[in-house]
């Protein structure tokens, strides 16, 4: 899980997940949800009595925020409740779209919308999905087609074969001789084994087209219809809760990571190779002798069992990516030069500003800048060993040193102040041109309804020009800006 | 700590040469206001990146944008505008929503008024059907109609697949308080935001 102390997340990340809030849920659950990441864990009334919220409100907050997986509950010392925010889990709602774009790639359309329905709904049951998903895809087949709920069945299976998705944990069933009265809070569980048992359907229907037309078009009371009859039939699985298991996405990400980067070397390698090799025992021998041995130890040799075992090193190779993207970072913004005594600190690991202006050939005064630079920006930290106790500068070394830990996560920090930069620019040049947009939209309306009716071209042009070229030309440049 | 502080101004305590500059050389001037808002960059930023797969992200990024502003989870703030003014927005812009309340299965209220409720909410939803109809008909433009019975669609459809999903888990977190709070709770899916002050009283802590 992701429980972290308050006081790690920065100003930056704070305001983030307050945008993000506010963008899926609106204000108030924004304002519960911020005001529990800076101030940790907290009971019910606390809650209501800092955010001045109606104790109402503040219950709906938190129960959109606890299905989701936003907020967690826990009984703190003996009877009080305290609700308690994942930060981190807010701020990856920003990688939505991904998880569902990956999904897509893996498991086609309806795999995608499996998990996109779970990502919008927090947790959902098997056949609430299935029957959902089954809708969707209906609507946008072809008429008379309808999508079978065995195939979306199937999809979810795969699913949760390969883990993408997970059982909720549960409320613990209750032993028969328990005499004790219930917690005050459950204390939820769940079963390695049951985490990705998926339990047995008998799911049998078609996704249902829900079309304008079939209504009655003469306005008569919707009471004469009929209900769906499978409203009231009930919940085979009611209790069984899936979610998406968002640590199986990112054990993914980082495998497709890894597997590019390897690729792009071995497009190096592959290069130097005469042509016309087939791909023989030896051939991949070489192969994964040059990976072994290539300097960003990828993979590692772990002794010779069965020709040679090998590793691949997870460490190392994502702390190379690590360091592959500081290094393009500080290429793109200070320059080449900049770049290279970069990559020589990292290199040597410790280094005296004369060194750095030896090794690297650069004049004395440009080096000093582009250090400076540098250290300003905490890409590189300066580590002090005093030759006497006394720690007067004048006898003592000042090494430049580069911490990629720390200067990962800066970097990480950055990466989502722009973020929550942008989405405020976003909202504020959507909010400065609300006039247009909305003007644009009824006059698109307008043209619709009235192409449907079938009016004459002449006074669809009168429409049009309602909108004034530079007025065109300023929704234009709005478009472009917003929808980046 | 005591050194050579008293012995002579001219003297530095450090190797002045290692910081960067030699004597004699003109100091930078000294920075009086905070750095500029926007500074002037060297290098241009590297264009984002686009291919297939950001393009088909970044539509999933705008759809989903709108998507959750329509969701039951989507909360909106109670609007505090005077109720003098009847205005013609609010008359033909109503935007049906699903009612998503978490059901406490335990309580018997609860569940009384969950059966009512979606049988009122239709019934609600027909009435104000019925009475804007006969009211004014020359200014609807067919989309309202549209919007409307596509949102009852949903309305029903949501009603069903939402209530019942989340009836285990909130249980015991309903418990904890007083029974008080949640009777008035679920008695008026539409009175939601009205009645929450009366019992306030009674939490003392």
């Amino acid at each position: 899980m992701y429980s972290e102390a308050p006081g790690t997340m920065t100003q930056a990340e704070i305001k983030l997940c307050s945008l993000l809030l506010q963008e899926h849920f609106g204000e108030i659950v924004e304002k519960i949800g911020v005001h529990l990441i800076r101030t940790g864990s907290q009971p019910l009334r606390i809650i209501v009595r800092d955010t001045k919220t109606s104790l109402d409100q503040v219950k709906k907050a938190l129960c959109v925020l606890i299905h989701h997986n936003l907020v967690i509950y826990r009984v703190h010392k003996r009877s009080v409740v305290e609700y308690e925010a994942q930060c981190s889990r807010v701020l990856r709602m920003l990688r939505y779209p991904r998880y569902i774009y990956t999904t897509k790639t893996l498991y086609s359309d309806t795999g995608e919308l499996i998990v996109e329905e779970l990502l919008l709904n927090g947790k959902m049951t098997m056949s609430a999905v299935v029957k959902k998903v089954a809708d969707r895809l209906t609507e946008t087949m072809e008429d008379g087609k309808t999508m079978d709920y065995a195939e979306v069945s199937n999809a979810f299976m795969r699913l949760a074969d390969t883990h993408f998705v997970q059982r909720c944990p549960l409320v613990p069933a209750p032993g028969s001789s328990d005499p004790e009265p219930p917690p005050l809070a459950p204390t939820l569980v769940i079963n390695e084994r049951d985490m990705y048992l998926v339990p047995k359907l008998n799911l049998i229907g078609k996704g249902k087209r829900r079309r304008s037309s079939d209504e009655d078009a003469a306005g008569e009371p919707k009471a004469k219809k009929p209900k769906c009859p499978d409203d009231k039939e009930p919940i085979p699985d009611d209790g069984i809760y899936w979610q998406v298991n968002l640590e199986r996405f990112h054990q993914h990400f980082c495998n497709q990571a890894i597997v590019s980067a390897v690729a792009n070397r071995m497009d190096q390698i592959f290069k130097s190779l005469p042509v016309g090799y087939n791909i023989s025992k030896q051939v991949l021998d070489q192969y994964l002798t040059l990976l072994a041995d290539d300097p960003l130890e990828f993979i590692g040799k772990s002794g010779d069992s069965g020709g040679g075992m090998y590793v691949i090193n997870l460490h190392k190779a994502l702390a190379s990516l690590a360091t592959a993207t500081l290094e393009s970072v500080i290429q793109e913004r200070f320059g080449s030069r900049c770049a290279r005594i970069f990559r020589l600190v990292l290199q040597k690991k410790y280094l005296e500003q004369k060194q750095v202006e030896d090794f690297a050939m650069i004049p004395a005064k440009e080096a000093k800048d582009m250090l400076y630079k540098m250290l300003s920006e905490n890409f590189i930290s300066l580590q002090e060993i005093p030759k006497t106790p006394d720690h007067a500068p004048s006898r003592t070394f000042y090494l430049y040193t580069v911490n990629v830990l720390s200067a990962a996560r800066m970097l990480l920090h950055r990466c989502y102040k722009s973020i929550a930069n942008l989405i405020e620019r976003r909202q504020f040049e959507t909010k400065e041109n609300k006039r247009l947009l909305e003007k644009s939209q009824r006059v698109e309306a307008i043209i619709a309804s009235m192409q449907a009716t079938g009016a004459e071209e002449v006074q669809l042009q009168e429409i049009e020009e309602m909108i004034t070229a530079p007025e065109r030309q300023q929704l234009e440049t709005l478009k472009r800006n917003v929808n980046k | 700590m005591a050194g050579n502080r008293g012995r002579g101004r001219a003297a530095f305590t450090f190797n002045i040469e290692a910081v960067g500059f030699s004597r004699g050389d003109k100091l930078p001037d000294v920075v009086l206001k905070p750095p500029p808002l926007f500074p002037d960059t060297d290098f241009k930023a590297v264009p984002l990146r686009t291919g297939e797969d950001e393009e088909y992200m970044l539509a999933l990024k705008q759809e989903l944008r709108e998507t959750v502003k329509r969701m039951p989870y989507f909360i909106e703030a109670p609007e505090e505008k005077q109720d003098n003014i009847e205005r013609y927005s609010k008359r033909y812009m109503k935007v049906y929503k699903e009612e998503w309340i978490p059901v406490d299965p335990k309580s018997k209220m609860a569940k009384d008024a969950y059966r009512g409720s979606s049988l009122i909410n239709s019934a609600d939803v027909l009435k104000k059907i019925e009475e804007l109809e006969k009211r004014g008909d020359g200014e609807r433009s067919d989309e309202e109609n549209e919007d409307k019975e596509g949102g009852k669609v949903k309305d029903e459809d949501g009603e069903d697949d939402s209530d019942n999903s989340e009836e285990e888990e909130y249980d015991e977190e309903e418990q904890e308080e007083e029974n008080d709070y949640i009777n008035s709770y679920f008695d008026n899916g539409d009175d939601f935001y009205a009645d929450s002050d009366d019992n306030m009283d009674e939490a003392t802590y």
